[in-house]
């Protein structure tokens, strides 16, 4: 508090003066009160990338510091490496399929539950719970349920007639698999939804009853262009999300079998913490960032012209 | 809002009468049936968990599988817990979850503040970078993150995954902007007129009336440490210093076909944080829906 005693002690000041004088303090301030962020960002975020940048272009390893390769990590990923392409389908299979599966899950169960039945809130706990289950002990569930001869999901299989597929021992039905696991997870995005439903303005769905609008009607024209900056919102965390998918095949495959579930950043994790390849790992890193980094721009301006912003 | 129309004089003639009050009652009967379909669609797998948890060894690699088990036993609780040192990784796990909610409650809302409450040049700027945060994915930062904190010697402790709370949590930063954007700025003028510094503004005055998103926050954290696998995979290599999403999933590698001490421990996993859920439910709820867009 030495400044407020200055503050006093000046005499004469003019307005002027006493406004830089409050600026500088609040800007002294702000800064004091913002250090554990500046100093995070510095050390957590600014450093690493720049170092990450830096690693990509040399062989770091964990045993040997790392020389200058230049471009060669990223040239051996794009023109050597048959399993990053491996990895980097996998990973877009996974985005293709789940993301779209989970906008109309999530949007399917928000609007039943916007019909405002009784019990919403008992169904809504019932459909965000599967979220919070953390992520190991939901991929040892499913591990189970997935169990071939004794697992629950090919037993309600051969209740109805059917002999089940091998999942997550099947290269062809592992990918499935997870994509199953990870719809059953769609609550949040539920609960996003569902909020953004409640702003719908309930005047134009009354009015578009007294021009007669059926269900689709309503929903195509009223409903859809209102949900739209959510679900362009939903799509992208969502991308950026999918790209980081690590934990459940980690847990549940290990990438098996047959790299049918390597993923991207698993991918990317056994190559720096198994193979202690820094460098090439960060290269793979860098690849990742810029393809987010596209995707995102590419699904903004596509979505421009789709996405509706109420009172713009 | 069905009322509301019904309300209405009718239009085109139409009697809002029996007709309508019947498709009401057509359409909530069908509603409720699809949303009965779809819980028990979301809740099998926790009573599958739950079933096979309690089973005796004999009735659960068997087929057609027993659905309710006879009798029902906590033999695979008492074998799962004692097949892993639990109470050493619970420890661990508790102490990262309490340190990193502290940490991250308490850098936040410094934070938060000062992009809030405090009118300085470049705060805009901050705000910006810190969203921008956000979309970096985290194995940009893990390579050089994992050597920093190696050189350092933090590798095989909770350090690594503890200090980074105490510094930036975009997300928990931005949840608490907007809560204290919408405390009137009077509060604080008075409490300044009144001879109180920043600090003390901070501490007294806006602290008190953010505890339910200081709580969302706090409860945020705890679950991301709680259910966080990657972090302790890669920085804790001494089982003594386990988590608990780490020890459960080394055991699964471990001893590949026990079932049911394996879906046990699963359970004793989930059920803290179910607990947590419930208790805070509303306050949950409105976290999640205030990172939509709406903030």
């Amino acid at each position: 508090m030495a400044k407020s005693a200055e503050l006093v002690t000046t005499p004469l000041q003019t307005t002027r003066q006493r406004r830089s004088r409050q600026e500088r303090q609040n800007l002294r301030n702000g800064l004091l009160f913002a250090a554990p962020a500046i100093i995070g960002f510095l050390l957590f975020v600014a450093y690493p990338i720049a170092a990450s940048v830096y690693y990509s272009f040399t062989s770091y390893s964990i045993l040997q510091p790392g020389h200058w390769v230049g471009l060669e990590n990223y040239r051996e990923l794009l023109t050597e490496d048959p399993i990053f392409y491996t990895a980097l389908f996998n990973t877009f299979y996974m985005a293709v399929v789940t993301i779209p599966l989970s906008i109309v899950l999530a949007m399917g169960l928000a609007m039943l539950l916007n019909l405002k039945v009784r019990g919403q809130s008992v169904y809504r706990t019932i459909f965000y719970l599967p979220t919070i289950v953390p992520f190991v002990a939901s991929s040892l569930l499913w591990l189970w349920i997935f169990n071939p001869q004794y697992g629950l999901i090919n037993t309600l299989l051969w209740y109805v007639g059917i002999q089940g597929p091998g999942w997550l021992g099947d290269p062809a039905w592992s990918k499935p698999a997870l994509v199953i696991m990870l719809l059953w997870g769609v609550g949040n995005w539920m609960i996003i939804y569902l909020a953004g439903l409640q702003d719908v303005p309930q005047e134009l769905y009354e009015a578009a009853e007294i021009d007669g609008a059926r269900w689709w009607a309503k929903t195509r024209h009223l409903t859809l262009p209102f949900m739209s900056p959510y679900i362009l919102y939903s799509l992208i965390l969502q991308l950026i999300g999918i790209f980081q998918y690590f934990t459940q095949p980690q847990v549940m495959t290990q990438g098996g079998p047959v790299d049918s579930t390597r993923v991207y950043a698993l991918y990317l994790y056994d190559m720096a913490f198994r193979f202690f390849r820094m460098g090439y790992a960060s290269a793979m890193a860098w690849l990742l960032f810029m393809l987010v980094v596209v995707l995102t721009v590419i699904i903004f301006k596509s979505s421009a012209r789709r996405v509706y912003y109420a009172g713009q | 809002m069905a009322n509301v129309t019904n309300a209405r004089p009718a239009p085109l003639g139409r009697a809002p009468s029996r007709s309508a009050r019947q498709a009401k009652t057509i359409r909530s009967i069908a509603a409720h049936t699809a949303l009965v379909a779809l819980s028990l669609v979301f809740l099998v797998p926790f009573l599958w968990l739950l079933s096979t948890s309690l089973k005796p060894d004999t009735q659960i690699l068997v087929f057609p599988p027993v659905w309710i088990p006879q009798p029902i036993t906590i033999q695979q609780y008492v074998l799962g817990l004692s097949y892993i040192p639990f109470l050493t990784y619970l420890k661990n796990t508790a102490i990262y979850c309490g340190l990193s909610v502290v940490g991250c409650v308490i850098s936040s809302s410094l934070v938060a503040y000062s992009l809030a409450r405090i009118r300085w040049s470049g705060r805009e700027l901050l705000f910006a970078v810190i969203i921008a945060t956000l979309m970096v994915p985290a194995q940009v930062t893990l390579i050089p993150l994992f050597l920093v904190f190696k050189n350092l010697g933090w590798i095989g402790s909770l350090k690594p995954l503890v200090v980074p709370y105490f510094f930036l949590q975009p997300f928990s930063i931005f949840l608490l902007r907007q809560f204290f954007l919408t405390i009137p700025h009077e509060l604080s003028e008075a409490a300044r007129v009144d001879g109180a510094n920043e600090f003390r503004i901070y501490w007294s005055v806006i602290m008190p009336l953010a505890r339910p998103v200081l709580a969302t926050v706090g409860l945020f954290t705890f679950l991301g440490t709680w259910n966080d696998y990657l972090g302790p995979l890669i920085y804790l290599n001494d089982p003594s210093q386990y988590t608990l999403s780490l020890g459960l999933a080394q055991f699964q590698g471990e001893h590949n076909v026990l079932w049911g001490p394996l879906m046990a421990v699963s359970v004793v996993m989930i059920v803290p944080v179910l607990i947590a859920f419930f208790f805070t439910q509303r306050t949950f709820i409105q976290g999640i829906t205030m990172t939509g867009i709406k903030g």
